[in-house]
């Protein structure tokens, strides 16, 4: 660990002549700038996903919770009072902060993306619903409805559970998804950079040689190319996350409705979240260069 | 400085080398001969901890090979210097880069190190080469500069792998008389040549002992010369 830390450290430090021992290689270096800046831009679309799902199921969760609907199926002529009656066993409950019937203009146009404007509501056998909204301390469903499966029997009430569920473990889950990504993202550079670090070191046999051969210590010849990689690695993290945040930027806003397509993007304090990826790249490439080094030179004497 | 004890090296089932026993004492001076393929190579690579014996005890510096660790060889290393016969430099730095390699790699003081590099260089007679790229020179020029590198720590032991195999009869002579000098400054050199002339050339100049390996062993080669 105490290793770890001192090469780490190595890097802010520096050491311009360990640094020119090893020759310059253009196909590692350009793959590696490639693979970091590649990777970077999809952490951050990643990320973006990750973070607008949570949203998502937050906004949902929050905006569904708390309210319920009551629905009534009665004759018309018993309409009336059927629902009077339940707004009176719905203010008698405890945790219900208001419930309150919808007027046959606002039943209207929920009807109205599927039966058009001029639906007569009144002349057709139209349940009547009333929006439930409860307290902070909640109600208890189950007591509310075993009194209105005796009172009212034609009356059902749907606290939204059923629907609001699967919608919220559906973004939880794309959340874990997004995560899940970004950790594969960073796998795979970190798998692509201890490649193209093993070509490095086979490239360079000759130059391991030698400077074993005039007494430098393994942390020495890793050093000269971890610093390489890691600098690199941070160079096209930096790079594609810039890009990823300006594709992001122009990605279309979020609408009213939020949907997971319009809502992609960041907001807020999360907009500094991506600022978090080119240092995790240094880190992977450091890790998974320095462990491409230490393997190949334990091999030599 | 090194000792060998019934040192033994195998290598693939076979043994290369067998019952060596052997010190190098401070200030002494050794020619290893042999016919191509004795050993005369893995023997160095022994003595300098490239190679760790099968069989025996080596010890460098006081310490047995087998208990010293990766970064004690290194450390081992910049008290020994090694000069091959394909002497190897890094191609993409000038030659004064490489000569002074070594004390990058053990950090030592740049000031101070530039003055050392100019007076070796001098004393090799590459001070008009130190920018030029080893591609660019000529098989003496390069066993120089491998004799510079491998002195530039002032190490305490040089071991020299056929170091005037690529150069012309003046210039092994040259290289000799360096290798010699360095012997009355007090360094412990060996020279591991199967030219048995460099050998007979050494003798008017320096006490050496010849040492031949021969049947994987390694024999008093004196009489012989």
């Amino acid at each position: 660990m105490k290793d770890y830390l001192a090469a780490f450290l190595d890097l802010f430090g520096g050491d311009s002549q360990a640094d020119r021992v090893v020759p310059p290689t253009g196909f590692t270096a350009r793959l590696t700038l490639f693979t970091a800046g590649a990777m970077a831009f999809l952490a951050v679309f990643a990320l973006a996903l990750s973070l607008a799902s949570g949203r998502l199921a937050s906004n949902w969760r929050d905006a569904l919770a708390g309210s319920a609907t009551l629905r009534i199926s009665a004759p018309a002529e018993q309409m009336a009072a059927q629902t009077e009656r339940a707004l009176r066993i719905l203010s008698e409950t405890p945790g219900v902060a208001e419930a309150r019937a919808l007027s046959p203009e606002e039943q209207r146009a929920l009807l109205e993306p599927w039966f058009g404007p001029d639906l007569p509501v009144e002349s057709l056998p139209v349940p009547q619903l009333i929006e439930v909204r409860e307290s902070g301390q909640g109600y208890d469903g189950d007591g509310l409805r075993l009194r209105l499966q005796a009172e009212l029997p034609g009356a059902v009430l749907d606290d939204h559970t059923r629907w609001r569920r699967p919608l919220v473990q559906a973004a939880g889950r794309l959340k874990i998804l997004g995560w899940a990504a970004i950790l594969l993202i960073f796998g795979a550079m970190g798998a692509m950079i201890t490649l193209a670090a093993n070509a490095a070191l086979a490239a360079n046999a000759q130059v391991i040689q030698v400077l074993r051969l005039i007494g430098a210590t393994d942390a020495y010849i890793a050093g000269a190319f971890v610093r390489r990689f890691t600098l690199r690695a941070l160079a096209g993290a930096a790079l594609g996350m810039v890009v990823g945040l300006l594709a992001i930027l122009f990605l279309p806003s979020a609408s009213a409705e939020a949907s997971i397509l319009t809502g992609l993007g960041f907001q807020g304090l999360h907009w500094f979240w991506p600022l978090l990826v080119p240092p995790l790249a240094g880190l992977v490439a450091f890790f998974a260069t320095r462990w491409a080094a230490m393997r190949v030179l334990g091999g030599l004497r | 400085m090194i000792e060998l004890e019934n040192v033994a090296y195998s290598y693939g089932g076979g043994e290369l080398l067998t019952d060596m026993s052997l010190r190098l004492p401070p200030g002494s001076f050794h020619f290893l001969t042999g016919p191509s393929g004795a050993g005369k190579t893995t023997f160095l690579k022994l003595c300098y901890g490239a190679l760790v014996p099968t069989a025996g005890h080596l010890r460098m510096f006081d310490k047995d090979v087998r208990e010293i660790d990766r970064d004690g060889i290194a450390m081992a290393r910049r008290r020994i210097g090694v000069v091959h016969q394909d002497c190897q430099f890094l191609d993409h730095l000038p030659v004064a880069e490489n000569i002074a390699l070594p004390l990058a790699v053990s950090g030592q003081d740049k000031l101070e190190a530039q003055a050392d590099l100019k007076e070796l260089l001098n004393w090799v007679g590459l001070s008009s080469r130190a920018n030029a790229y080893p591609p660019e020179l000529s098989g003496g020029e390069r066993q120089r500069a491998a004799l510079a590198r491998a002195l530039i720590l002032s190490p305490d032991v040089v071991l020299a792998d056929e170091p005037t195999g690529n150069v012309d009869w003046d210039m092994s002579q040259r290289l000799l008389r360096l290798l010699v000098e360095l012997n009355k400054m007090g360094k412990t050199i060996m020279i591991a040549t199967h030219d048995l002339s460099l050998i007979r050339a050494a003798k008017p100049h320096v006490q050496a002992r010849v040492l031949r390996i021969s049947n994987r062993r390694l024999q008093l080669a004196g009489a012989d010369l």
